[in-house]
C-alpha cells in the first residue's frame, strides 16, 4: 500500500477529486466572470475582457470627455494623520509663544478667550494646525483670520500649535450629565455621539477639544456646517451631522461643552 | 537523506521521548478555556441587558464596546482554540496510543496562549482597545492586543506542528496501517487552522501592528478586510471541528452504538479542509474593493461547504439508528424512542442537530449573494454565529468536557441530572436568545450599536424581541453555573480510574484505507490551490490599486 502514489494519474482519488474542484472552480468562473456581468442590464462592457476585468475588480477609467465633478467651494488640504505633529520641542513652543502674541487680542493671554472667541488653551495640536491651513487656503473663511494668517509659514503653524496645546486647559471636576445628543448621539439619523469624536468618550485625531469653548461660538459653527457655509471638515462628517441635527440639539450641545470646562 | 533531515528535526523539537500522560496538560487547556468562557458569557450577558429596553443607558457606548471587544476577543480566538488544542492532545494519546510527544513543547504553546490572551485582555479592560475581535482598521488599538492576539496563535501553531509530527512518527512506526480516525481528523482540523490563521496573522503583522506601534500612520482597510476574511470564515469551522470528531468518534459509542461509516468521516473532514477555505469573500459582499466576480465565485464554495455537513449529519443519524435498533427499537421510527435519552452524549447531539439545523438554513441566505444584503450588518449576522457556535459547536465542548472528565482527573463524574439540565437549558437558552435576535435583524436592526432608542416608533417593534433575547442570555448564565457545577464536582469527587479511553468503533472498522484517504497530503494541496485562486488576485489587486491608504484612527485616547 505505500508503493501507492497520491499524485499519478492511476489514483482515482488524486484524479477525481483535483477533476471535481477544477471542474467547480471552473464552471464558477465562466458564470461569475463572464455569463453574469454580460447579462447585467445597463452595463456598457467593450468586449469580453472588459466583462472579466469589470468582474475582477479592476477599477475603470472615466472615458476621456466624460464630466468630472469637483466641488464648487475649496476643500481642506491638510492630510491629517494620528502623530503628524508629535515632535514639538521647547524651542517650537518658544517661537510659538512669540507668534502667539498677535493673537492675544481675541483668544485672551494664555489662550483663554474673554471674547468669546475659541480658547485655545490645551486644545490638540493637530486641530489648531489645521484650521490655521484652512484659513490660509480659504477653505475655511473668517474676515478676521484671513489677514492674520496670511503671512504665516507652516513652521509658524505647526509652532502655533505647539504653544497653545502646551498651555494649560480649563479644567472641572464637577459631575457631567451630559445631554443625549452628547453622549449617545441619534443612531437612527446617523449622528454619532459628539463625545466620541470631541472626547469624553473618544478623541480622534483633528477634532477639536471643545469643552469650555463659549457657546456663542460653538452655536454658530454648528449652524454654519449645516448650512454648508462652513465645509473644511474632511469627508464631510460635520455637515453630515449638523444638517441631521434639530436646533434644540444644536442648543443642547453648544450649552453643554461651554458649561463644562 | 531528506527522511533522516526529518527525524533528526523531529527528536530537537520533541526533546526526546515524553512522559506518558498528558492529563494535566489537557486539563489546564479545557480549566483555561472554560474559565475564558464564563468570564466572556457575563459579558455577554450584560452587553444583552444594556441595550435592552430593560436597562438605563448607561451613557458612556465605550465601555459597551470594550465589553464587546472582551467577550467577542475570548470567545472566538481563546475558548474555542484552547479545547481543540486540550482535545487534540487527548486524541493524540488515545487514539495513537503513545505517549504524546513534545510535551514540553506543549506546555509552552499553553503558556504562549496564556500569555497572550492575558495580554491581550489588559488594554482592553483599560479601554485601550475597543476594537472588537473583527479589528476593523482603520481603527487601531493598543499595541499589546493585537501582540497577545499573535501569541495565542503562535502557542496554537505549536499545537499544530505537534499534531502533525505525532501523526508522522505513528505512521513511520505503523507503515501502511489505517491512521485511526480520530486522529485523522484531529490532524486536519489543525491543518485548517495552522493554514486560515495566517490571513489575520498578516493582517496584524504587517499592517496593524507597525500603526499600534507608530511607525506608520496610514492602513489600507479594503486589504486588511480581505486578510480578515480569509480567516474569518474558515475559523468557524476550526471552532466546529471538535464538535464533529465528538460527533463521530464519542457519541456512537457512548450510546452503545457504531459510527455507520469510517470512510464517509474522512471524506467529510477532507472536505472541510478543501472548501472551508475558499470562502471567506462572501462576508465582504458589501464591500467596493473586491469584484463581483470573486464575489460570485466564493459564493458557490461556500455552498459547497454544506456537502460535508450533510454527509456528517447523514453519517451520524445512520450511526444513531444502529444504536437504536441494537437496544431493541423497531419499525421505520421505533428506534428513536429507544435511543438513551437520559445519556448526555445523546441528548448533547440531538439539541446541538437542531441549533446545526436552524444555524445552517440561516447560513445558506447568508451566503447567497442577493439574499444577504437584506440582513448583512444587521442583527441577524450576531443571530446566526451565536446560534451555529456558541449553540451547535459549544453545546458538543460540554459533551466533550463530560466525557473526557473522569479521564483527566481520575475521578468519578455522575451528576447526570445536572447535566442534562445544563444541556437543555444552554439549548433552550439560545434559541430564546437568538431567534428573536435573527428577527430583528430582518427588522433592520443593526449590529454593532451600543444605544438603540426604543421609544422612537422605527425602533418600537424591536423592544420586545430584544428583551426576549435578554432572557435567553439570562438562561445561559444559569447553564453555565450548571456547567461550572459538574465539573468542580467532579474535580473532588472520589477517586475511581476509569478504564481505557475507547472512540467509536466503525461498523467495519477500516482494515486498509486508501492513501489519499490515510493522510492529508491530497486535500492539503487543493486547499491551497483553491486560496490562491480564490484569493491570489483580490489580495494583490488590493495592495496593487494606488490611493487606498487611510489615517489611522487611534482607539482609546479620551481626551
Amino acid at each position: 500500500m505505500s508503493e501507492e502514489r497520491i499524485v499519478s494519474l492511476r489514483n482515482g482519488w488524486f484524479t477525481t477529486s483535483v477533476g471535481i474542484t477544477a471542474a467547480i472552480a471552473l464552471v464558477g468562473f465562466l458564470v461569475g466572470f463572464l455569463w453574469l456581468p454580460l447579462a447585467q442590464p445597463g452595463e456598457r462592457f467593450r468586449g469580453v475582457w472588459d466583462a472579466i476585468c469589470s468582474a475582477a475588480g479592476l477599477l475603470h477609467t472615466a472615458p476621456s470627455g466624460e464630466q468630472i465633478i469637483t466641488a464648487k467651494y475649496l476643500t481642506t488640504q491638510v492630510e491629517v494623520v494620528p502623530h503628524m505633529l508629535d515632535n514639538a520641542d521647547a524651542v517650537a513652543i518658544g517661537r510659538g509663544a512669540t507668534l502667539a502674541l498677535r493673537c492675544t487680542m481675541c483668544h485672551g493671554a494664555r489662550g483663554l478667550s474673554e471674547a468669546n472667541s475659541p480658547n485655545l488653551a490645551g486644545q490638540y495640536r493637530i486641530a489648531i494646525y489645521k484650521q490655521l491651513v484652512d484659513f490660509k487656503t480659504g477653505a475655511r473663511v473668517s474676515a478676521v483670520m484671513a489677514p492674520l494668517v496670511a503671512d504665516l509659514s507652516d513652521t509658524d503653524m505647526r509652532d502655533l500649535a505647539a504653544y497653545y496645546a502646551y498651555l494649560p486647559r480649563l479644567t472641572d471636576s464637577s459631575a457631567n450629565n451630559p445631554p443625549r445628543i452628547v453622549a449617545s448621539g441619534a443612531p437612527l439619523r446617523g449622528i454619532a455621539p459628539c463625545g466620541a469624536c470631541h472626547g469624553e468618550v473618544g478623541a480622534k485625531a483633528g477634532a477639536a477639544w471643545l469643552e469650555g469653548q463659549p457657546v456663542a461660538y460653538l452655536r454658530p459653527q454648528l449652524e454654519a456646517f449645516a448650512s454648508g457655509s462652513r465645509h473644511n471638515d474632511i469627508d464631510e462628517q460635520m455637515r453630515n451631522v449638523a444638517r441631521a441635527m434639530t436646533p434644540q440639539e444644536i442648543d443642547a450641545a453648544s450649552r453643554y461643552y461651554a458649561e463644562h470646562p | 537523506m531528506f527522511r533522516r533531515t526529518r527525524t533528526l528535526l523531529v527528536t530537537l523539537l520533541t526533546g526526546g521521548p515524553a512522559v506518558w500522560n498528558s492529563r494535566r496538560l489537557v486539563l489546564a487547556h479545557f480549566w483555561f478555556a472554560f474559565a475564558g468562557f464564563g468570564g466572556a458569557l457575563l459579558l455577554g450577558a450584560w452587553q444583552m441587558f444594556i441595550r435592552s429596553p430593560l436597562a438605563a443607558w448607561i451613557g458612556d457606548p465605550e465601555l459597551y464596546y470594550r465589553s464587546v471587544t472582551a467577550h467577542g476577543t475570548t470567545m472566538a480566538y481563546v475558548f474555542p482554540t484552547l479545547v481543540a488544542m486540550g482535545f487534540g492532545y487527548f486524541v493524540t494519546e488515545h487514539s495513537l496510543k503513545h505517549p504524546l510527544i513534545g510535551l514540553h513543547w506543549a506546555w509552552f504553546g499553553w503558556f504562549l496562549a496564556v500569555i497572550g490572551t492575558i495580554m491581550a485582555i489588559v488594554p482592553v479592560a483599560l479601554g485601550r482597545a475597543s476594537v472588537l475581535y473583527t479589528f476593523y482598521p482603520p481603527m487601531v488599538g493598543n499595541a499589546f492586543y493585537y501582540i497577545g492576539f499573535v501569541l495565542v496563535v503562535v502557542g496554537s501553531w505549536i499545537w499544530v506542528a505537534l499534531m502533525s509530527v505525532n501523526l508522522y512518527r505513528w505512521k513511520r512506526d505503523n507503515p501502511g496501517a489505517p491512521v485511526p480516525f480520530p486522529m485523522f481528523a484531529t490532524v486536519a482540523g489543525s491543518y485548517l487552522w495552522g493554514w486560515t490563521a495566517v490571513g489575520a496573522a498578516l493582517e496584524v503583522l504587517f499592517q496593524i501592528i507597525p500603526v499600534a506601534l507608530g511607525w506608520r500612520d496610514t492602513i489600507d482597510p479594503g486589504l486588511a478586510r480581505i486578510f480578515f476574511s480569509w480567516t474569518l470564515h474558515a475559523i468557524v469551522y476550526f471552532w466546529l471541528i471538535p464538535s464533529y470528531i465528538a460527533y463521530y468518534t464519542i457519541v456512537p459509542r457512548a450510546i452503545g452504538g457504531r459510527l455507520f461509516s469510517d470512510t464517509m468521516g474522512r471524506i467529510s473532514f477532507a472536505l472541510f479542509l478543501v472548501v472551508a477555505m475558499p470562502i471567506g469573500i462572501h462576508h465582504t459582499f458589501e464591500d467596493p474593493q473586491v469584484g463581483a466576480g470573486f464575489k460570485y465565485l466564493h459564493s458557490v464554495f461556500t455552498a459547497l461547504v454544506t456537502v460535508p455537513t450533510l454527509l456528517t449529519v447523514f453519517t451520524i443519524c445512520a450511526s444513531v439508528e444502529i444504536a437504536g435498533r441494537l437496544r431493541g427499537g423497531k419499525g421505520v421510527l421505533g428506534w428513536l424512542k429507544a435511543l438513551p435519552w437520559r445519556n448526555p452524549a445523546m441528548l448533547g447531539i440531538a439539541l446541538s442537530f437542531v441549533m446545526l439545523g436552524f444555524g445552517g438554513a440561516g447560513g445558506i441566505i447568508n451566503m447567497s449573494y442577493q439574499l444577504d444584503a437584506t440582513i448583512h450588518n444587521t442583527q441577524w449576522i450576531t443571530g446566526h454565529f451565536h446560534l451555529i457556535f456558541a449553540g451547535a459547536i459549544v453545546i458538543m465542548y460540554f459533551v466533550i468536557a463530560y466525557d473526557t472528565w473522569p479521564h483527566l482527573t481520575g475521578r468519578v463524574l455522575d451528576s447526570f441530572g445536572v447535566m442534562r439540565a445544563q444541556l437543555w437549558l444552554w439549548c433552550i437558552g439560545m434559541i430564546v436568545l437568538t431567534f428573536p435576535w435573527h428577527w430583528v435583524g430582518i427588522l433592520g436592526m443593526p449590529r454593532r450599536m451600543a444605544f438603540y432608542d426604543y421609544t422612537n416608533p422605527e425602533l418600537a417593534a424591536d423592544a420586545v424581541p430584544v428583551i426576549m433575547s435578554v432572557i435567553g442570555g439570562a438562561i445561559l448564565v444559569l447553564s453555565a453555573v450548571l456547567f461550572f457545577i459538574v465539573l468542580l464536582r467532579g474535580q473532588f469527587a472520589r477517586r475511581a480510574e476509569p478504564d481505557a479511553y475507547r472512540f467509536s468503533v466503525a461498523v467495519r472498522p477500516p482494515q486498509r484505507v486508501p492513501v489519499a484517504l490515510n493522510g492529508l497530503g491530497l486535500w492539503l494541496g487543493l486547499m491551497i490551490a483553491l486560496t490562491i485562486v480564490n484569493y491570489g488576485f483580490p489580495i494583490l489587486h488590493a495592495i496593487a490599486m494606488p490611493g487606498t491608504a487611510v489615517p489611522a484612527i487611534m482607539v482609546g485616547e479620551r481626551r
